[in-house]
């Protein structure tokens, strides 16, 4: 996405008849999500009086009443900043981010879900049918001796009942509606809001410009690696382990000590609270700037540092490496280059 | 129609461009099937190339380089050398074949080695088949209608 | 025939919906509950390395990812067949507790306190959070959010993230605690008993003390005869984070008291079409559908069926309160006799809130929690294991089954809430039977009642429909079935 003319959007506060004061309008909404997102802006803490004060609720599932046809009787362009977490894996999911999007004046990705995938876009490695498959008939514990599989329409005997229709693939919201900001992380970390949310206010009180569409917000411009206190040495591995086969050194870099971390491959901005803890880099703040696909980034910095030169030697070494799609991928699969799995 | 593969190889400026350079030159037959890509060096290649030309068309991917102790940035093969078996173990993930993708050092007298490659690589593809990724692009026209209003067309009254 | 669509947001299945199909009399002919989405994590968890499951599963829930982080936890040591040292259990169980804590506070006094404190009938506008500050004074609302902060911070402390942990994995965990972050968990954890009291206090003054709350909560709309199931200690205690799971029947008697390796045995689930998540029930006993009584397999995991299958709790101030609680709902302290009141499930939950608080501040105290060893490393497989834990909603189950390698070939999971969809329908529908009659307009009042019904299930698909205001955003109408024709909508403004 290229940043085309700079925009400028100023708010312009009026007080209409009956004294009532316009605010710029907020939405926050989920779509396929795990509420995560919603929980980490309610840990802003105190910012959060600033939001409130600042801006008109148009809608927030987890906090203010809400009907989706109060939202449809909005005028186009009347939600100054909408906040989208969760992925986008069904009919409901898709009519909502296309609502919001006539909507909303800035609509903003906000969390891995609505920005790569995330973990829900793990599915993109198999398909519908076998999770089907597989939750209604093979699963343990289920007892469906009819074979039942959920219906998108439903005759029951006293009429029709509809559930959304669920998608093969799953997709960022990116993928299905024209985004303007991109917001990472898995959740953002509350810090990040909260700086993100003071320079939007400053943006809308003030005219200030708006960053070029496109832009990533409350991340770093570097990788995890660059956050990381622990110490690098150029040294090369002749062995790859599991996270939990050794008890790791806590100051050395853990990719040094034989552990797959995704540290190289992921944009910074969270502090790098997982090595701080002692556990590997997943991935959550998704690429880094510069790189199309995580996937591929990670498959350069981990071949970078293994010591071996001969073809046999290598392929033992990397044979250690379980799972590389699942993990190379784990928050950004349905972002990556090929966006599924070929089943 | 018949399935005719399309093949990217990306060849090392110094020895595999060379070779294909003298193939060419000597006259020795090869199918047509691929199109040269010239980097300065097998260690240029981006994992990231390969899943792009997949994504863009390719059926199959053919990485040359210098030999092993050959490479005229001493390591950048071998950098090479890593990448694509991992690389490999990640198209298995996605559910591609790893034979779509492969890895020979030719080096700048070896003509002949890179008619051979390509003609035993080209068959190996077409007998995989034609490559195309699955629900790649995104169609909002079959998702257009509002959910409820095209169940309730499909609805039967009760 | 009408039918009424009351279409609540939900916060982890999309969008809840609940269908109320009335006879042409205004009777109530028929009531669906639907969960519209279904992620697949069953099955796209399968190709994954076992050990990544602690931070795969806490993405099913944003709001309980430290249920999910410690049920994977124990799945994969016993997949490993490792014991991880005594340290590493208290830093768990501490994690947890702190956890638990913070939950509770935000489900009783921000979603379901607005129904009792300012009471079921107020009207919308006053029947929130705020009213509830209104009532009980504005530092009560600062001390709420204090309280919960104090949550996250137990979590970020132990489990390195405050959203999504990440310290847990097979043996134990990989984060130490210092000797300041420890300092600093006693002080949380001695606030947090100070919040437990305070809130039981808060309960005793605005609920117990007005007659007509206990009786609406003694009511039979609100009642329900089903199954009751827990995990309980080796002195059948309440615990949250380990044990056996014991169920007890409406009546009090024990049904079964299983190693979560067998849960297979006692448990199944039911297939609907018309939503896609599935219904647990007894296996024992059998599907029957949605109705009451000992011979219907339908049972409930929550606060108060916690309580119902222990025997006690398994902390001072929490054993006088579940005595107290007995005592007064059923005349006999010893517990022996089951509350089947749902309504009661709020006064359960705080008990399991002072029982939290407890736990966290002797945990905390315990010197062993900055001990360095806190991790065995695997040395074997068994490929195979089932880890159980009680989320705030619910018995947890995740089992797990991989190969020699520990490559997940098969994963189950029935998380917290699920366990509690049959019974939540029910409550639903009895509740709509009692309100929705020949002729009866469709009031917010009306509404509400429905909705209280679930909500002191706490579901995670509803969790989170509460507004601020202490209610769900609820959307009924009615539509004559035969035309489609839109005769009666009722909504909250």
């Amino acid at each position: 996405m290229k940043g085309s003319r700079q925009r400028r959007f100023r708010h312009d506060y009026c007080i209409q008849a009956g004294g009532h004061v316009s605010k710029p309008k907020l939405a926050i909404y989920w779509a396929a999500s795990c509420g995560g997102c919603d929980i980490a802006i309610l840990d802003i803490e105190t910012k959060i009086l600033d939001v409130a004060d600042f801006f008109d609720l148009a809608l927030w599932p987890c906090a203010a009443d809400f009907k989706y046809k109060d939202v449809r009787a909005l005028p186009d362009k009347s939600i100054t900043l909408t906040l989208f977490n969760g992925a986008i894996r069904s009919s409901e999911n898709f009519e909502i981010a296309q609502l919001l999007r006539e909507k909303s004046v800035v609509l903003c990705a906000f969390g891995s879900c609505a920005s790569d995938g995330c973990i829900p876009g793990l599915a993109n490695l198999t398909t519908r049918q076998d999770i089907w498959d597989y939750v209604y008939l093979k699963s343990p514990s289920v007892d469906n001796p009819q074979g039942i599989m959920p219906q998108t329409l439903c005759q029951v005997p006293e009429g029709v009942i509809t559930i959304p229709e669920m998608w093969n693939t799953v997709r960022p919201l990116t993928q299905v509606v024209d985004v303007d900001y991109i917001i990472p992380g898995c959740p953002p970390q509350s810090d990040k809001i909260a700086e993100v949310v003071g320079a939007v206010i400053d943006i809308l009180k003030n005219g200030k410009p708006l960053p070029p569409k496109g832009t990533v917000l409350g991340a770093g411009e570097k990788t995890c690696c660059d956050e990381c206190q622990r110490s690098k040495d150029v040294k090369k591995i002749t062995k790859f382990i599991r996270p939990f086969e050794i008890v790791p050194d806590p100051n050395l870099c853990l990719i040094e000590q034989g552990i797959v971390c995704c540290g190289p491959a992921t944009r910074s901005g969270c502090g790098a609270k997982c090595v701080s803890a002692g556990v590997p880099c997943r991935g959550c703040y998704g690429k880094p700037v510069n790189v199309r696909d995580q996937g591929a980034k990670m498959v350069s910095a981990l071949a970078s540092v293994i010591e071996s030169k001969d073809p046999k030697e290598i392929e033992n070494i990397i044979a250690a490496i379980p799972d590389p799609v699942g993990t190379f991928y784990r928050f950004s699969l349905p972002e990556s280059m090929l966006r599924r799995a070929q089943v | 129609m018949s399935f005719e593969p399309k093949i990217l190889s990306i060849l090392c400026n110094w020895c595999s461009y060379t070779g294909a350079d003298l193939a060419g030159t000597a006259r020795m037959k090869y199918p047509p099937n691929v199109i040269g890509v010239r980097v300065m060096c097998s260690g240029r290649v981006d994992p990231g190339f390969v899943l792009d030309a997949l994504r863009l068309g390719a059926d199959g991917v053919l990485v040359c380089g210098c030999h092993p102790g050959d490479c005229h940035y001493v390591e950048g093969n071998y950098k090479c050398m890593r990448r694509i078996p991992l690389l490999k173990n990640l198209l298995q993930g996605l559910g591609i074949d790893p034979n779509r993708l492969r890895l020979e050092w030719v080096s700048a007298s070896e003509g002949g080695r890179f008619q051979e490659v390509v003609t035993e690589f080209t068959e190996q593809i077409r007998a995989l088949g034609p490559f195309k990724p699955q629900e790649w692009s995104f169609n909002p026209v079959e998702t257009v209608a509002p959910h409820h209003e095209r169940i309730a067309a499909k609805a039967v009254p009760a | 025939m009408k039918s009424i669509a009351i279409d609540p947001i939900t916060r982890l299945e999309g969008h809840g919906k609940i269908h109320l199909f009335v006879n042409d009399d205004g009777s109530l002919a028929n009531c669906y509950f639907q969960i519209p989405e279904l992620r697949g994590f069953e099955k796209f968890c399968q190709g994954r390395p076992v050990e990544e499951m602690c931070r795969i599963t806490t993405r099913i829930c944003g709001v309980c990812p430290d249920a999910h982080h410690m049920a994977a936890a124990k799945a994969t040591d016993a997949v490993y067949g490792v014991i991880p040292p005594p340290a590493a259990i208290k830093l768990r169980r501490l994690l947890y507790n702190g956890f638990y804590a913070g939950d509770h506070t935000v489900h009783f006094y921000a979603l379901a306190g607005p129904d009792f404190v300012c009471g079921p009938d107020a009207p919308p506008g006053e029947r929130n959070i705020l009213g509830v500050i209104a009532k009980v004074g504005l530092d009560a609302g600062k001390a709420v959010i204090a309280q919960r902060a104090r949550g996250q911070r137990v979590i970020e402390i132990v489990g390195g993230k405050k959203i999504h942990p990440v310290t847990a994995l097979p043996g134990g965990m990989a984060k130490r605690i210092s000797k300041e972050e420890q300092e600093e968990l006693v002080e949380i954890g001695k606030k947090m008993v100070e919040f437990a009291k305070f809130t039981i206090k808060v309960f005793d003054d605005i609920v117990l003390a007005n007659k007509a709350y206990v009786e609406l909560i003694l009511s039979d709309v609100y009642a329900h005869q089903t199954y009751n199931m827990g995990l309980v200690n080796d002195r059948s205690q309440v615990d949250f984070y380990d044990g056996r799971v014991r169920v007890v029947g409406p009546d009090g008697r024990e049904h079964c008291k299983y190693e979560p390796k067998d849960y297979l045995q006692f448990v199944a689930e039911h297939v609907e079409p018309f939503t896609y998540l599935k219904y647990p029930f007894l296996k024992k006993i059998g599907w029957k559908g949605f109705v009451d009584g000992v011979d219907s397999g339908v049972y409930k995991a929550t606060p108060l069926a916690r309580l119902n299958a222990s025997e006690g709790m398994a902390t001072p101030l929490a054993q006088a309160e579940y005595e107290r609680f007995y005592e007064t709902l059923t005349g006999d302290k010893s517990g022996r006799t089951p509350v089947n009141a749902t309504l009661a499930t709020h006064w359960a939950r705080i008990i399991e809130l002072m029982q939290a608080s407890e736990a966290t501040l002797e945990l905390a105290k315990d010197d062993e929690i900055t001990s360095d060893k806190i991790h065995n490393p695997p040395q074997g497989i068994v490929g195979e294991g089932v880890g159980i834990v009680e989320a705030p909603r619910g018995t947890l189950t995740h089992h797990y089954k991989t190969d020699e390698h520990g490559i997940i070939t098969e994963a189950n999971l029935i998380v917290g809430t699920t366990n509690n969809y049959a019974p939540i329908t029910m409550s639903i529908k009895r509740a709509a039977e009692g309100l929705i009659t020949k002729g009866s307009e469709i009031t917010d009042s009306v509404i509400n009642r429905i909705e209280m019904a679930f909500r002191a299930y706490d579901p995670c698909f509803g969790c989170a429909t509460h507004t601020l205001a202490g209610q769900m955003p609820l959307e009924v109408i009615v539509h004559d079935a035969a035309t489609g024709e839109v005769v009666q909508s009722a909504s909250r403004n």
